[in-house]
């Protein structure tokens, strides 16, 4: 596995597809804090709140004045190789079919000196990046690559992203203003092909219209409240289908009290929660399998939640309840989509400026600029993807006191 | 058979005329699936549910010697019955609901008026009351308490986008006239009116002087609908008779149904 990756190819049909297998696994509970920076993007260290030692690998205690607060800060991501080495011999079997694999040693401008795996042409004295990745078995792992003119097309990065470039990608909803951005953007990102679903054929939709006939583009027919329909779609291109996004979403007012509807809940429930169990029990098996079919194989499942997802806004009431179940199970979907390599990333955006959030005050989200962050995301190899101030505030004052929030959101 | 005389009575030669093909079965019904289409309103409107099926078991693990499913839908799904509580106008009426229609009036004569020529020259083709006069000049008046049934071959547009045929300012389908409506009552006395599209109003009623007037007028006077129907070019003018039972939903405003048309063949002789 060197050179960068060539081209996308037809699959040899006489071959029999490479099994997925996954780096190895156990981290301490300690080390699972840089998965959380990692998800988010974010190249953050354990630091020493009493003497401000900057710790690599994460620890429970200071190693210089063993003081027990040690928290997490964005440091410097600069470095300079100090050592490198080339492993030609692996018994994990992830590494072994990926030999030969550079490893170094970085000495970061943070402070500590840290193993990471070396991208082409990281040798030994020149300036590198650092990165806080997750690999394909879901672990944060630290990433070296050339401070300038980092390639794309380097086969252990790729491992460590889900790069759209050659891959092919179903938007699960092309009627909207969002999916018609999203496909564009994977487009525009290198993707090989889009597959865009629609509903209710019968709306006639500008977004979809303007999908139609597109290069690249196919549109299919896809309503997840249809069980028949999902395993029908799944069974026409399921095979194909290397990034996966669930972008459906039914947005209406109401609480338990309030403007309770059990029409519109339920609809909300069919949507949000049963249409992501559908998707997931038709399209999820194969993708699962196409963890390792080669270069270009089944790598990331996105999921666009609200951020209402992760606190109850009760002017949304049902509406945020039916986007935390569906949450809840994507949760269960990466444990299960993670033996495969492939990784459930969770979009969680603010209100989009469109006819659903009339009312809502501003800040509003422009679909265009949600679809690109989204793969830029993706390009980045992100967990979990926070878009707009509100996202990005939930997310920050959940972390900081969860009842504070709970009691004054609202629109 | 008569207990007194001993012979045919009505109902074993209504049998024997099945059996012998002189009575021919027709089915008005569409077959139900997901792809159903169900009525389109402004999405911020309470919206029908369309039709949705869960397999429970198919002689596997969950079920080792059976095979059966959960359905849903919406009661104004496919193929189904109006009744008059549908409609505000007919929301204190007597005996107006799914399980307290007298079951009589789930047996009527039909006449059915063919208009599929013009409803292919215009999908907004109303019927209007010059053409049922017209028509009964040829063929004779509608008989009290019947349905009339209006044939426009909409239901040969099996593809949903083309049977609901959405446009900018709403649906374009055929239907009754404004006018139609209130004469059918007071000068023909039907007991409702059928038609093969969405719904028993034409697709721009809404825009109407008084909208939905089918609805509004049938369901005021106590009397029903008929959405969805099919195979209407298989029945005569004049002779089919309609059994149109709904599902007895307590308080329903309505339910899919089978509906069936016996027909009687011209003897030969």
């Amino acid at each position: 596995m060197t050179g960068p990756v060539g081209p996308p190819r037809r699959k040899d049909p006489t071959r029999r597809t490479r099994l997925p297998v996954t780096p190895p696994g156990n981290r301490s509970r300690e080390a699972h804090g840089l998965a959380a920076m990692a998800a988010a993007g974010r190249f953050a260290l354990q630091c020493c709140r009493r003497c401000g030692h900057v710790h690599y690998p994460p620890r429970q205690l200071c190693e210089r004045c063993l003081d027990g607060e040690l928290e997490w800060r964005d440091v410097a991501d600069g470095g300079r190789v100090l050592a490198e080495t080339t492993v030609r011999h692996a018994n994990d079997l992830y590494f072994r079919e990926r030999l030969p694999w550079k490893l170094g040693l970085v000495g970061s401008d943070a402070g500590p000196s840290i193993v990471a795996h070396l991208a082409e042409g990281c040798e030994r004295g020149r300036r590198v990046r650092l990165a806080l990745h997750l690999d394909r078995a879901g672990n944060a792992v630290v990433a070296a690559s050339p401070e300038r003119d980092a390639s794309r097309d380097d086969p252990r990065l790729r491992e460590m992203v889900f790069d759209p470039r050659g891959r092919r990608v179903l938007v699960v909803d092309g009627t909207t203003g969002l999916g018609r951005h999203l496909v564009e953007a994977f487009l525009a990102s290198g993707a090989r092909e889009v597959f865009a679903g629609f509903s209710r054929p019968w709306n006639r939709s500008p977004d979809l219209a303007a999908l139609r006939g597109r290069e690249g583009v196919s549109v299919y027919p896809l309503d997840v409240t249809d069980t028949d329909a999902v395993e029908k779609l799944a069974a026409l291109i399921g095979d194909k289908v290397e990034i996966l996004v669930n972008n459906s979403s039914h947005v209406r007012m109401g609480g338990a009290l309030d403007r309770l509807d059990f029409n519109i809940t339920r609809q909300e429930m069919e949507i949000h929660y049963h249409g992501l169990l559908r998707l997931a029990g038709y399209f999820g098996p194969v993708m699962r399998a196409r963890g390792a079919d080669g270069p270009y194989g089944a790598v990331a499942w996105v999921n666009m939640f609200s951020a209402w997802s992760l606190v109850n806004n009760p002017e949304l009431g049902t509406y945020s309840a039916s986007q935390a179940a569906a949450l809840s199970l994507s949760h269960c979907m990466r444990a299960e989509l993670a033996a495969g390599g492939v990784r459930v990333v969770n979009v969680f955006a603010g209100p989009l400026d469109d006819e659903w959030h009339q009312l809502v005050p501003p800040p509003k989200l422009d679909p265009a600029t949600v679809a690109a962050r989204v793969v830029r995301g993706l390009e980045r190899g992100l967990e979990d993807i926070a878009v707009g101030a509100v996202a990005e505030e939930i997310a920050h004052r959940l972390a900081e006191n969860p009842k504070e929030i709970e009691r004054s959101i609202r629109l | 058979m008569d207990s007194r005389t001993g012979e045919a009575g009505i109902l074993a030669r209504l049998l024997e005329g099945l059996l012998s093909g002189r009575i021919r079965i027709v089915d008005l019904t569409v077959t139900l699936d997901q792809r159903t289409p169900t009525i389109v309103l402004p999405p911020e409107l309470g919206q029908t549910w369309p039709f949705r099926i869960e397999e429970i078991s198919r002689y596997d693990r969950r079920g080792p010697a059976t095979y059966w499913n959960n359905f849903s839908c919406g009661e104004h799904t496919g193929t189904h019955f109006d009744a008059p509580v549908h409609w505000i106008s007919g929301r204190d009426l007597p005996d107006n609901t799914t399980d307290t229609i007298p079951p009589a009036k789930f047996l009527a004569t039909a006449a059915v008026i063919d208009c599929s020529r013009d409803a292919r020259a215009d999908p907004d083709y109303l019927l209007t009351v010059d053409r049922v006069e017209e028509w009964e000049g040829i063929h004779g008046p509608i008989p009290p308490r019947s349905w009339l049934l209006m044939r426009t071959d909409w239901s040969l547009r099996t593809d949903p986008e083309a049977f609901l045929n959405m446009g900018d300012e709403g649906a374009n389908t055929p239907g009754p006239h404004p006018d139609l409506i209130p004469w059918l009552i007071s000068e023909r006395d039907v007991i409702g009116f059928g038609s093969e599209a969405v719904g028993t109003d034409a697709g721009q009623a809404p825009h109407f002087p008084i909208p939905f007037p089918c609805h509004h007028h049938m369901h005021g006077n106590n009397r029903f609908g008929l959405p969805g129907l099919c195979n209407l070019d298989q029945l005569p003018p004049h002779g089919t008779l309609l059994i149109t039972a709904p599902l007895k939903i307590r308080q329903g405003s309505g339910s899919p149904l089978r509906a069936l048309a016996l027909v009687e063949e011209q003897a030969d002789d």
